[in-house]
Protein backbone atom coordinates (compact mmCIF):
# COMPACT_ATOMS: atom_id res chain seq x y z
CA UNK A 1 0.00 0.00 0.00
CA UNK A 2 2.15 2.79 -1.25
CA UNK A 3 1.59 6.02 -3.02
CA UNK A 4 4.32 7.93 -4.79
CA UNK A 5 3.96 11.40 -6.26
CA UNK A 6 6.57 13.11 -8.44
CA UNK A 7 5.97 16.75 -9.21
CA UNK A 8 7.63 18.56 -12.13
CA UNK A 9 7.33 22.32 -12.47
CA UNK A 10 7.32 24.10 -15.82
CA UNK A 11 6.76 27.70 -16.84
CA UNK A 12 3.04 27.38 -17.38
CA UNK A 13 2.15 24.00 -15.96
CA UNK A 14 2.75 21.55 -13.16
CA UNK A 15 2.81 17.84 -13.80
CA UNK A 16 2.14 15.40 -10.98
CA UNK A 17 2.94 11.78 -11.68
CA UNK A 18 1.03 9.57 -9.28
CA UNK A 19 1.70 5.89 -8.81
CA UNK A 20 0.45 3.25 -6.41
CA UNK A 21 -2.90 2.91 -4.67
CA UNK A 22 -5.17 5.81 -3.80
CA UNK A 23 -7.45 4.95 -0.89
CA UNK A 24 -8.48 6.41 2.47
CA UNK A 25 -5.00 5.73 3.86
CA UNK A 26 -2.92 7.29 1.10
CA UNK A 27 -5.43 10.02 0.20
CA UNK A 28 -4.13 12.57 2.70
CA UNK A 29 -0.71 12.56 1.06
CA UNK A 30 -2.23 13.00 -2.39
CA UNK A 31 -4.47 15.84 -1.24
CA UNK A 32 -1.58 17.64 0.50
CA UNK A 33 0.46 17.54 -2.69
CA UNK A 34 -2.25 18.18 -5.27
CA UNK A 35 -4.26 20.98 -3.65
CA UNK A 36 -1.50 23.64 -3.56
CA UNK A 37 -0.65 22.79 -7.19
CA UNK A 38 -4.28 23.23 -8.23
CA UNK A 39 -4.42 26.58 -6.43
CA UNK A 40 -1.56 28.08 -8.45
CA UNK A 41 -3.03 30.87 -10.54
CA UNK A 42 -0.66 30.89 -13.49
CA UNK A 43 -0.16 27.20 -14.00
CA UNK A 44 -2.42 24.52 -15.27
CA UNK A 45 -2.19 21.18 -13.55
CA UNK A 46 -1.72 17.84 -15.25
CA UNK A 47 -2.08 14.74 -13.14
CA UNK A 48 -0.61 11.62 -14.69
CA UNK A 49 -2.25 8.50 -13.31
CA UNK A 50 -0.29 6.00 -15.43
CA UNK A 51 1.10 4.32 -12.34
CA UNK A 52 -2.18 4.13 -10.42
CA UNK A 53 -3.66 0.66 -10.25
CA UNK A 54 -6.27 1.21 -7.57
CA UNK A 55 -8.52 4.14 -6.79
CA UNK A 56 -11.83 4.50 -4.97
CA UNK A 57 -14.22 7.29 -4.01
CA UNK A 58 -11.75 8.88 -1.60
CA UNK A 59 -9.36 9.45 -4.49
CA UNK A 60 -12.14 10.64 -6.79
CA UNK A 61 -13.08 13.17 -4.10
CA UNK A 62 -9.56 14.58 -4.16
CA UNK A 63 -9.78 15.19 -7.90
CA UNK A 64 -13.14 16.89 -7.41
CA UNK A 65 -11.45 19.13 -4.83
CA UNK A 66 -8.56 19.82 -7.21
CA UNK A 67 -10.97 20.66 -10.02
CA UNK A 68 -12.77 23.17 -7.79
CA UNK A 69 -9.46 24.72 -6.72
CA UNK A 70 -8.19 25.05 -10.29
CA UNK A 71 -11.44 26.62 -11.51
CA UNK A 72 -11.26 29.09 -8.63
CA UNK A 73 -7.68 29.91 -9.60
CA UNK A 74 -8.75 30.38 -13.22
CA UNK A 75 -6.61 27.56 -14.54
CA UNK A 76 -7.33 24.03 -15.68
CA UNK A 77 -6.95 20.48 -14.50
CA UNK A 78 -6.25 17.56 -16.83
CA UNK A 79 -6.00 13.90 -15.90
CA UNK A 80 -3.97 11.64 -18.12
CA UNK A 81 -2.74 8.05 -18.30
CA UNK A 82 -5.81 6.40 -16.76
CA UNK A 83 -5.86 2.63 -17.12
CA UNK A 84 -9.12 0.92 -18.12
CA UNK A 85 -10.18 0.21 -14.55
CA UNK A 86 -9.54 3.74 -13.31
CA UNK A 87 -11.24 5.23 -16.36
CA UNK A 88 -14.28 3.03 -15.80
CA UNK A 89 -14.66 4.42 -12.28
CA UNK A 90 -14.69 7.98 -13.62
CA UNK A 91 -17.35 6.93 -16.13
CA UNK A 92 -19.56 5.15 -13.60
CA UNK A 93 -19.56 8.16 -11.31
CA UNK A 94 -20.07 10.64 -14.13
CA UNK A 95 -16.84 12.43 -13.24
CA UNK A 96 -15.56 12.08 -16.81
CA UNK A 97 -18.19 14.64 -17.81
CA UNK A 98 -16.82 17.34 -15.53
CA UNK A 99 -13.10 16.58 -15.39
CA UNK A 100 -10.91 16.87 -18.49
CA UNK A 101 -9.48 13.43 -19.18
CA UNK A 102 -6.76 13.09 -21.78
CA UNK A 103 -6.49 9.53 -23.00
CA UNK A 104 -3.33 10.18 -25.00
CA UNK A 105 -0.01 9.29 -23.50
CA UNK A 106 1.73 11.97 -21.59
CA UNK A 107 3.88 14.07 -23.90
CA UNK A 108 7.54 14.08 -23.03
CA UNK A 109 8.52 17.45 -21.72
CA UNK B 1 -31.00 -23.03 -1.40
CA UNK B 2 -27.27 -23.18 -1.74
CA UNK B 3 -25.61 -24.13 1.50
CA UNK B 4 -22.91 -22.03 3.03
CA UNK B 5 -19.66 -23.86 3.09
CA UNK B 6 -17.23 -21.36 4.52
CA UNK B 7 -17.21 -18.24 6.64
CA UNK B 8 -14.27 -15.92 7.09
CA UNK B 9 -14.42 -13.28 9.80
CA UNK B 10 -12.12 -10.40 10.64
CA UNK B 11 -12.22 -7.73 13.30
CA UNK B 12 -9.84 -4.91 12.55
CA UNK B 13 -9.27 -1.43 13.96
CA UNK B 14 -11.42 1.19 12.21
CA UNK B 15 -8.40 3.06 10.91
CA UNK B 16 -7.37 4.05 7.37
CA UNK B 17 -4.30 1.80 7.30
CA UNK B 18 -6.46 -1.31 7.77
CA UNK B 19 -8.76 -0.68 4.81
CA UNK B 20 -6.03 -1.92 2.48
CA UNK B 21 -5.58 -5.03 4.60
CA UNK B 22 -9.27 -5.89 4.25
CA UNK B 23 -9.09 -5.13 0.53
CA UNK B 24 -6.14 -7.47 0.01
CA UNK B 25 -7.88 -10.19 1.98
CA UNK B 26 -11.09 -10.05 -0.04
CA UNK B 27 -9.00 -10.02 -3.19
CA UNK B 28 -7.37 -13.27 -2.14
CA UNK B 29 -10.69 -14.88 -1.22
CA UNK B 30 -12.44 -13.84 -4.45
CA UNK B 31 -9.46 -14.92 -6.51
CA UNK B 32 -9.53 -18.37 -4.93
CA UNK B 33 -13.23 -18.70 -5.73
CA UNK B 34 -12.64 -18.07 -9.41
CA UNK B 35 -14.05 -14.58 -9.85
CA UNK B 36 -12.93 -12.72 -12.95
CA UNK B 37 -10.33 -9.97 -12.77
CA UNK B 38 -12.97 -7.27 -13.24
CA UNK B 39 -15.30 -8.75 -10.62
CA UNK B 40 -12.44 -8.94 -8.12
CA UNK B 41 -11.61 -5.29 -8.73
CA UNK B 42 -15.30 -4.39 -8.24
CA UNK B 43 -15.44 -6.36 -4.99
CA UNK B 44 -12.23 -4.70 -3.76
CA UNK B 45 -13.65 -1.23 -4.35
CA UNK B 46 -17.02 -2.09 -2.77
CA UNK B 47 -15.51 -3.45 0.44
CA UNK B 48 -13.05 -0.58 0.65
CA UNK B 49 -15.92 1.90 0.31
CA UNK B 50 -17.84 0.19 3.11
CA UNK B 51 -14.74 0.18 5.35
CA UNK B 52 -13.95 3.79 4.47
CA UNK B 53 -17.43 4.78 5.63
CA UNK B 54 -16.79 3.12 8.98
CA UNK B 55 -13.37 4.77 9.31
CA UNK B 56 -14.70 8.22 8.43
CA UNK B 57 -18.13 8.28 10.03
CA UNK B 58 -18.86 5.52 12.52
CA UNK B 59 -16.90 6.53 15.57
CA UNK B 60 -15.89 9.70 17.38
CA UNK B 61 -12.27 10.57 16.67
CA UNK B 62 -9.64 8.87 18.82
CA UNK B 63 -12.08 6.20 19.92
CA UNK B 64 -9.82 3.44 21.26
CA UNK B 65 -12.30 0.65 20.74
CA UNK B 66 -13.30 1.62 17.23
CA UNK B 67 -13.32 -1.49 15.12
CA UNK B 68 -14.95 -2.86 12.04
CA UNK B 69 -16.30 -6.35 11.71
CA UNK B 70 -15.83 -7.80 8.28
CA UNK B 71 -17.06 -11.17 7.15
CA UNK B 72 -17.00 -13.06 3.89
CA UNK B 73 -19.65 -15.76 3.56
CA UNK B 74 -18.85 -18.11 0.73
CA UNK B 75 -21.82 -19.73 -0.97
CA UNK B 76 -21.81 -21.98 -3.97
CA UNK B 77 -23.10 -19.26 -6.27
CA UNK B 78 -22.11 -16.06 -4.51
CA UNK B 79 -19.91 -14.21 -2.08
CA UNK B 80 -21.64 -12.25 0.66
CA UNK B 81 -19.57 -9.50 2.24
CA UNK B 82 -20.62 -7.86 5.48
CA UNK B 83 -19.03 -4.77 6.99
CA UNK B 84 -20.41 -3.70 10.36
CA UNK B 85 -19.56 -1.17 13.02
CA UNK B 86 -20.78 -0.51 16.56
CA UNK B 87 -20.81 3.23 16.15
CA UNK B 88 -24.42 3.69 17.21
CA UNK B 89 -27.64 3.99 15.30
CA UNK B 90 -27.73 6.20 12.24
CA UNK B 91 -30.48 7.56 10.07
CA UNK B 92 -30.35 5.43 6.96
CA UNK B 93 -32.49 7.98 5.13
CA UNK B 94 -29.79 10.54 5.82
CA UNK B 95 -27.16 8.12 4.57
CA UNK B 96 -29.05 7.63 1.32
CA UNK B 97 -29.68 11.27 0.63
CA UNK B 98 -27.96 12.78 -2.34
CA UNK B 99 -26.53 9.53 -3.54
CA UNK B 100 -25.92 9.21 -7.23
CA UNK B 101 -23.58 9.95 -10.06
CA UNK B 102 -22.30 13.35 -11.04
CA UNK B 103 -23.88 15.02 -14.06
CA UNK B 104 -22.37 17.67 -16.26
CA UNK B 105 -25.25 20.03 -15.46
CA UNK B 106 -23.96 20.49 -11.93
CA UNK B 107 -21.82 23.60 -11.44
CA UNK B 108 -18.30 22.59 -10.44
CA UNK B 109 -18.45 24.61 -7.21
CA UNK B 110 -21.47 22.55 -6.11
CA UNK B 111 -19.74 19.20 -6.52
CA UNK B 112 -19.18 17.34 -3.28
CA UNK B 113 -15.93 15.59 -2.48
CA UNK B 114 -17.74 12.80 -0.64
CA UNK B 115 -20.87 10.78 -1.14
CA UNK B 116 -19.82 8.62 -4.06
CA UNK B 117 -18.97 5.63 -1.88
CA UNK B 118 -22.45 4.18 -1.40
CA UNK B 119 -23.30 4.87 -5.01
CA UNK B 120 -20.25 2.89 -6.10
CA UNK B 121 -21.09 -0.01 -3.80
CA UNK B 122 -24.59 -0.26 -5.28
CA UNK B 123 -23.27 -0.01 -8.82
CA UNK B 124 -20.46 -2.52 -8.47
CA UNK B 125 -22.23 -5.21 -6.42
CA UNK B 126 -25.27 -7.30 -7.39
CA UNK B 127 -27.24 -6.88 -4.16
CA UNK B 128 -26.76 -4.39 -1.35
CA UNK B 129 -28.60 -4.14 1.94
CA UNK B 130 -27.99 -1.58 4.67
CA UNK B 131 -29.21 -2.18 8.22
CA UNK B 132 -28.91 -0.04 11.30
CA UNK B 133 -29.09 -1.39 14.82
CA UNK B 134 -26.30 -0.48 17.22
CA UNK B 135 -24.30 0.59 14.21
CA UNK B 136 -24.40 0.28 10.47
CA UNK B 137 -24.27 -3.09 8.78
CA UNK B 138 -23.85 -3.26 5.05
CA UNK B 139 -24.39 -6.56 3.29
CA UNK B 140 -23.06 -6.82 -0.26
CA UNK B 141 -23.48 -9.76 -2.60
CA UNK B 142 -21.61 -10.63 -5.76
CA UNK B 143 -22.71 -13.64 -7.75
CA UNK B 144 -20.18 -15.98 -9.27
CA UNK B 145 -20.44 -16.22 -13.04
CA UNK B 146 -20.64 -19.95 -13.71
CA UNK B 147 -18.79 -19.94 -17.00
CA UNK B 148 -15.85 -18.23 -15.41
CA UNK B 149 -15.46 -20.69 -12.57
CA UNK B 150 -12.04 -22.23 -12.40
CA UNK B 151 -12.63 -25.96 -12.48
CA UNK B 152 -9.92 -26.74 -9.96
CA UNK B 153 -11.70 -24.80 -7.22
CA UNK B 154 -13.46 -27.25 -4.96
CA UNK B 155 -15.75 -25.49 -2.53
CA UNK B 156 -18.46 -28.03 -1.91
CA UNK B 157 -18.38 -30.96 0.43
CA UNK B 158 -20.96 -32.94 -1.49
CA UNK B 159 -18.41 -35.40 -2.72
CA UNK B 160 -16.16 -37.03 -0.19
CA UNK B 161 -12.57 -36.00 -0.60
CA UNK B 162 -10.40 -38.82 -1.81
CA UNK B 163 -7.25 -39.27 0.15
CA UNK B 164 -4.26 -40.86 -1.44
Amino acid sequence: MNLDIQVSDYENKSVAEVSGEVDVYTAAKLKETITPLAEQEDKRLIIDLSGVDYIDSTGLGIFIGALKASEKAGTSLTLTGLNARVKRLFEITGLHEVIDIDQAKREEA
Amino acid sequence: MAHQSELIEMKVPARPEYVGVVRLTVSGVANRLGYSYDDIEDIKIAIAEACTNVVNHAYPEQSVHASMHVSFAIFEDRLELVVADKGGAVDIEELNRGRGPITKDQPVEDLKEGGLGLFLIETLMDEVEIRSEDGVMIVMTKFLQRDEVDSNVDRTSEEPTKHQ
